[in-house]
């Protein structure tokens, strides 16, 4: 079960994760780390740039296996992930990147989520052709294309401009709602985490855990730039008083 | 164009090269030319140009088959590429006659060993090529393909051979010059047919001639193979490559 008592779709307990730091040493990047994220809920594990978010992100995917703790997902649920690169395919098209993900997907249903990200025109297109941006879109269609019980999006808004970011973070906004499904970003942007989800995690430094845990109460759509701002303030409070501990 | 001004300058260096020479030794492109029509009209050119081409196919494709296995298993996993790589140094060392000497020695003069011994010579080469294919696999598609659960057919399909498609398709056109290479000397020594063995009646009856005849229609047909199947399967796998970027954002 979840904080608010909703059934948790996805339970991580990480009691520690190490790596081999450049000289071959041991480093912990995560210690007693633990959340979980209710069915249909978006989340936003926040962080600073190298605490460990990726690796977080990499051991709920299951592309990272050797750490101590567990994560639990419902049996034979599908995960869809949105990589900070796109990971497409260069020599298949954008439609067959997105058959290539989900074969079972009907081509109404492909072609309704090309339509929900204005990629339609570039259906035929290849990967080399589209900017980072369109190839974003096409990696963000691509996971939703599976259905997937979870969405994982690592920082997906990282070397795009403000405008180009902006706009993404509206249409994954409008998707989550509109599907309902359970999604979880890490970030290392407040503004976007506050924008995306329904409960944010923030990390302290290395070794990284969920120093706290804020709840967004207003929907989305609902909330006003001052509720925004009022949030992003207690978020850095919480944060300064991470550091300080 | 230039690739037609270039054989004609080939054909008047031959011809003007023939006029001061002798003609047992160095025979005119007319000559040679009737020669060809010769056997072609009698039928022999087109069977051992069709045991010579068959020869080439099968050695050809059990070097690539088992080279490609052997070279994707050995790029993939660092053990067997310790386990085998030495002895991937000793065949690539190896000289062609000998394994084909002791093909012959081991099978005796039959078609398995003349096929075995040429595919084994074109195997390492196969294997050295697969092998870099299979270590410049992208780790992160890997990894994209784990979290999309494919299966392993669409993950070999989508994935894999798409990246190994250039490796192929270089190992391909090395392969193919030096197998109908190596197929004609194992004609030579241990075949009754096949465009290796008229060569050899025609060195043993000194007949340049002969030798010409049998010669260029097999570099012909070889330059076929090369022009019509290898260079647009290059061009097919590699298509997606030559497209320009498009679209700065979302507009």
């Amino acid at each position: 079960m979840s904080r608010d008592g909703a059934a948790a779709l996805l339970e991580v307990r990480v009691s520690h994760k190490d790596y081999l730091s450049g000289g071959g040493r041991p480093q912990r990047a995560l210690e007693n780390l633990g959340f979980s994220l209710p069915v249909g809920r978006a989340g936003a594990v926040v962080g600073p740039s190298g605490c460990g978010k990726t690796t977080l992100l990499r051991i709920i995917a299951g592309l990272d296996t050797e750490f101590s703790g567990a994560v639990t997902l419902p049996a034979g649920g599908r995960l869809g992930m949105v990589f900070q690169e796109p990971r497409l395919l260069p020599w298949r098209s954008v439609i067959d990147n997105l058959r290539v993900a989900a074969p079972q997907a009907s081509e109404e249903a492909l072609a309704a989520l090309l339509a929900a990200l204005e990629l339609k025109e570039h259906a035929q297109h290849f990967p080399g052709e589209l900017s980072l941006g369109l190839a974003r879109r096409v990696a963000i269609a691509r996971a939703l294309a599976i259905e997937p019980d979870l969405l994982l999006l690592d920082e997906p808004f990282v070397s795009l401009d403000d405008a180009l970011a902006r706009d993404l973070r509206a249409r994954i906004a409008a998707l989550i709602d509109e599907r309902h499904v359970t999604t979880l970003i890490v970030t290392h942007d407040l503004r976007e985490a506050i924008e995306l989800a329904d409960v944010i995690f923030l990390l302290s430094p290395r070794p990284a855990r969920v120093g706290a845990t804020l709840d967004v109460a207003t929907p989305r759509r609902l909330m006003t730039r001052e509720a925004a701002d009022a949030l992003e303030a207690r978020a850095r409070r919480e944060i300064e008083a991470m550091r300080g501990r | 164009m230039i690739r037609l001004l270039s054989l004609a300058l080939l054909l008047a260096f031959w011809q003007g090269a023939a006029l001061f020479s002798d003609p047992r030794r160095l025979p005119g492109p007319l000559p040679v030319f009737e020669a060809i029509a010769h056997e072609a009209e009698s039928g022999a050119l087109f069977t051992n140009l069709a045991a010579t081409l068959a020869r080439v196919a099968a050695a050809f494709l059990l070097a690539m088959s088992l080279g490609a296995a052997l070279g994707y298993a050995m790029g993939r996993r660092r053990a067997l590429d310790r386990l085998f790589d030495p002895w991937l140094v000793i065949l690539l060392n190896l000289p062609a006659l000998v394994v084909i000497v002791l093909a012959y020695l081991w099978a005796g003069l039959t078609e398995a060993a003349a096929v075995g011994a040429v595919a084994l010579n074109k195997l390492p080469n196969a294997i050295v090529v697969m092998r870099e294919g299979a270590r410049a696999l992208d780790h992160e598609l890997d990894e994209m393909a784990d979290v999309f659960r494919l299966r392993p057919a669409a993950r070999l399909r989508h994935i894999v051979l798409p990246q190994l498609a250039p490796y192929i398709a270089a190992a391909t056109r090395s392969g193919l010059s030096l197998v109908w290479k190596i197929v004609l000397v194992v004609e030579l020594i241990g075949r009754s047919n096949g465009v290796g063995f008229e060569i050899n009646m025609a060195f043993q009856l000194f007949d340049v001639r002969l030798l010409l005849a049998y010669a260029i229609p097999f570099v012909l047909l070889m330059l076929a193979v090369e022009t019509l199947l290898v260079q647009p399967f290059e061009r097919h796998v590699s298509r997606w490559r030559r497209r320009p970027a498009r679209g700065q954002g979302f507009a």
